[in-house]
């Protein structure tokens, strides 16, 4: 079943269990890009067993490097 | 202190928490900025309005009219002058009171240990991801504090590492590959945007040299100008990160020579 969750402050479903299969559907780089749930950083090593949850708030964080 | 500069530092020294001690302790450190550009700019004119004592600015470019819509430490008339000779300069006119190491160079694997050995305090303010992870590991292999950030168009970011704190590879354990970086050039940058970002590190610095408060560490806050959001981040330092980790696999300084804003232009 769908869940909704949100991803950079939109709301969004996601058939997705874990974080590993969510960064496939969006097509997440390997390289340069965070991510944290509920505003805690995952690991990329952890993202095959951190499953999402209900209402999980997921930031995406590109590494910016200007100055 | 001298009457002078009790009368100079007189609002710190009446800080809750700060006082003539903490005004002490910056007159006595030493803090290195690379880049004086959007970031450098604010947190150099800051630190040195606040009495650090030292001050390093390094950055091997000069000033081009481009710079000045968000590099404010540079004015019209310094076209053409380096700009930590230009940054040296407003500093010091701030602040006499104060001695300002200006680097007209690239910071690079292999005068990297030698001038940031000198420092208690390191502030990444550079344009690029080669000189950020050149910066980061640097900084952790001599087990030296700093706080590092960066922009892009509307949104920044920014984190603090002091020795045994989730480093930037932590976070972003490598850089991404060229080809999907976007050039400041292309996308823009809000200069009132990157002041803001800028200021902050200079806050960070002021608080890790003082003790005051607690530092952005282990942490990354992220700031998005167009929404006024600001988001802080917990990092967990990673066991196995490949320069703080257990079993590092970046154990000296590497060759970091892509440089995305200087590639195509002298922005």
């Amino acid at each position: 079943m769908a869940k909704r969750i949100v991803i950079n402050n939109e709301a969004r479903e996601t058939e997705a269990q874990f974080i590993q299969q969510l960064a496939a559907e969006l097509d997440l780089p390997e390289r340069g890009v965070a991510l944290a749930v509920n505003n805690k950083i995952v690991p990329r090593a952890t993202w095959p067993d951190t499953a999402i949850s209900e209402g999980d708030s997921i930031t995406i964080i590109k590494a910016a490097f200007g100055g | 202190m001298t009457p002078e500069q009790k009368r100079r530092y007189n609002r710190h020294i009446i800080l809750d928490g700060f006082g003539s001690e903490g005004q002490q302790r910056l007159l006595e450190s030493k803090v290195l900025i690379v880049g004086a550009g959007g970031l450098g700019s604010p947190c150099a004119l800051y630190l040195a309005a606040a009495g650090v004592g030292t001050i390093g600015i390094a950055d091997a470019d000069t000033v081009s009219i481009s710079n000045l819509q968000r590099q404010v430490i540079h004015f019209s008339e310094d076209a053409g002058t380096p700009k930590a000779l230009s940054a040296k300069d407003k500093m010091q006119r701030i602040n006499p009171d104060i001695r300002v190491e200006a680097y007209p160079t690239f910071i690079t694997a292999e005068n990297a240990p030698d001038i940031i050995r000198q420092y208690d305090f390191i502030i990444d303010c550079t344009d690029s991801f080669a000189s950020k992870y050149l910066i980061n590991d640097a900084c952790v292999m001599l087990g030296k504090p700093f706080c590092i950030a960066g922009i892009v168009a509307y949104s920044g970011q920014i984190m603090t590492h002091v020795p045994g704190s989730a480093c930037y590879r932590c976070l972003f354990p490598a850089p991404p590959p060229e080809n999907e970086v976007q050039t400041c050039s292309m996308v823009g940058v809000l200069g009132s945007a990157v002041g803001t970002v800028g200021t902050l590190q200079a806050t960070e610095a002021i608080k890790v040299l003082t003790g005051i408060g607690s530092p952005l560490t282990n942490a990354i806050l992220t700031y998005d100008a167009l929404t006024v959001q600001f988001q802080r981040f917990d990092i967990q330092p990673n066991p196995n990160c490949m320069l703080c980790g257990s079993h590092p696999s970046v154990t000296e300084l590497q060759e970091y020579s892509f440089q995305p804003c200087r590639k195509n232009t002298k922005e």
